[in-house]
């Protein structure tokens, strides 16, 4: 087994929602230097509430979201998935994380963050001892505003960037700008949703290695930031920190794409057991 | 720009001196009410029932606050548009004198806003770590049955805010 238990995934959790990670602060204070008005004092206020958080160990956001796992690794499945659904729990309770699901149908709290296929743990395999647990916690208002498109083939690089664009001014101030967004391109319709996730746990500023999907992320990032959106769409020169795409190959006739918006509290973490021992990181 | 340090009592003579762009700092009461709370109101109200809490002059917050046991952890706002077609209602039955919220509201609510001498305000977003430290206490809750996010919280607050107007009792809007 890979040493991972329930302690180290609420100690995980707890960092997770009370601690932003180093290089999306970083990024904020920068950002903090060009807005001016309404706009800088919303980005004051968001740097005074991450340090506030940290120093007294309470989530950052209210929204304690869904927390995702992307578990990588060649064995112990089974038994992570006992171990997370055991911290979640507990999570729920010692760190506090709000309760958040519900039936669809009924809207039935039942208030331990469980329930049918939950929590949402995504298994890959990797032909080595080690183990790695990427942890993404999302909350709904960025969520509700994420897009999946299935395009046209013809429509092409252009056919992309104006649903990203689209996309972004519809949601305005809505996921709280300014914003990260994690764009999957191709594969099929869930596989572009999965990638756009992945993109999102990309440290910030990490280009894609594949030249052309650089240049796009630049591009995008630029014509977002004209849109003038700004913190809380209070207007001003940020509206996004960050734009990360993920690309698969897809099928002839489908140009799939899945546009995940981000707010500024991008809260992710990771486990690792390098068949040593396990760390928490980020 | 102007920067006001308000009771939670509002009434119309002070709602028609707040401003877009205006930012507002309330010591008080708010009322916690989102998604299901509109809509089990809203229902209520249009059968000729009463609410087991008095809205009138008062203000409501959309959130849901994060809580452990009876301390209120983090409370930032929730988006505010999904109450977009049940605000209007809410207002003209209740009496209701201000919104807490983010990313704005719709055409509905901001005619509703000037019909009914209301104000829409904005917090920052994501900031419920900082939301909650300017939370004293939890006075009273109704309608836990929706669940924690769902119910109905009235918060004891003192200087809560930065509350950005956003929509005023005039028509305006900043967005």
């Amino acid at each position: 087994m890979s040493n991972i238990n329930a302690d180290i995934i609420v100690e995980a959790i707890r960092k997770l929602e009370c601690d932003l990670p180093e290089d999306v602060e970083k990024k904020l204070l920068e950002i903090r230097e060009k807005e001016e008005g309404l706009s800088r004092i919303v980005i004051d206020s968001i740097i005074e509430n991450i340090r506030y958080a940290r120093e007294e160990k309470v989530p950052i956001c209210q929204d304690t979201g869904i927390i995702e796992f992307f578990v990588k690794g060649s064995k112990g499945f089974k038994e992570i998935k006992k171990i997370i659904e055991e911290a979640i729990k507990r999570a729920v309770k010692e760190v506090p994380i709000r309760a958040n699901t519900v039936n669809p149908f009924t809207r039935e709290n039942q208030g331990e963050n469980l329930g049918r296929f939950h929590p949402i743990i995504h298994f890959e395999y990797e032909d080595n001892d080690f183990m790695r647990i990427d942890i993404l916690a999302k909350g709904a208002g960025s969520e509700n505003v994420s897009c999946i498109y299935m395009l046209d083939p013809v429509k092409g690089i252009k056919g992309i960037k104006e649903a990203v664009i689209d996309t972004i001014r519809k949601a305005n101030g809505k996921p709280c700008p300014p914003i990260i967004v994690g764009i999957g391109v191709g594969g099929n319709m869930e596989l572009a949703v999965h990638l756009s996730k992945y993109a999102l746990l990309r440290p910030i500023n990490q280009r894609s290695p594949y030249e052309f999907v650089r240049k796009l992320e630049e591009e995008l990032e630029e014509e977002i930031n004209s849109l003038g959106i700004g913190p809380m769409g209070f207007g001003g020169k940020t509206t996004v920190i960050n734009v990360a795409i993920e690309w698969a190959h897809c099928h002839t006739a489908s140009l799939p794409l899945c546009i995940n918006i981000q707010c500024w509290a991008l809260r992710r973490i990771s486990i690792i057991y390098d068949g040593k021992e396990v760390k928490i990181t980020r | 720009m102007k920067i006001w340090k308000l009771s939670t009592i509002l009434n119309d003579e002070v709602i028609e001196k707040l401003n877009i762009g205006d930012i507002v700092y309330f010591s008080g009461i708010l009322f916690t009410m989102r998604d299901m709370a509109h809509l089990r109101a809203v229902e209520l109200l249009r059968r000729g029932e009463e609410l087991p809490f008095d809205l009138r002059n008062k203000i409501i917050y959309h959130c849901g606050p994060l809580l452990k046991g009876l301390k209120v952890v983090s409370a930032g706002p929730t988006t505010s548009m999904r109450m977009e077609e049940l605000e209007e209602e809410l207002i003209k039955f209740t009496g209701l004198k201000g919104i807490i919220g983010k990313g704005g509201m719709g055409e509905k609510t901001l005619n509703a806003l000037k019909k009914y001498h209301c104000v829409y305000m904005e917090f920052p977003g994501g900031a419920g770590a900082l939301a909650a430290k300017r939370i004293k206490s939890i006075k009273e809750v109704y309608w836990k049955d929706l669940g924690d996010p769902e119910a109905v919280w009235v918060l004891e607050v003192e200087d809560f805010g930065p509350c950005f107007i956003t929509m005023d009792s005039k028509g305006n809007r900043l967005r």
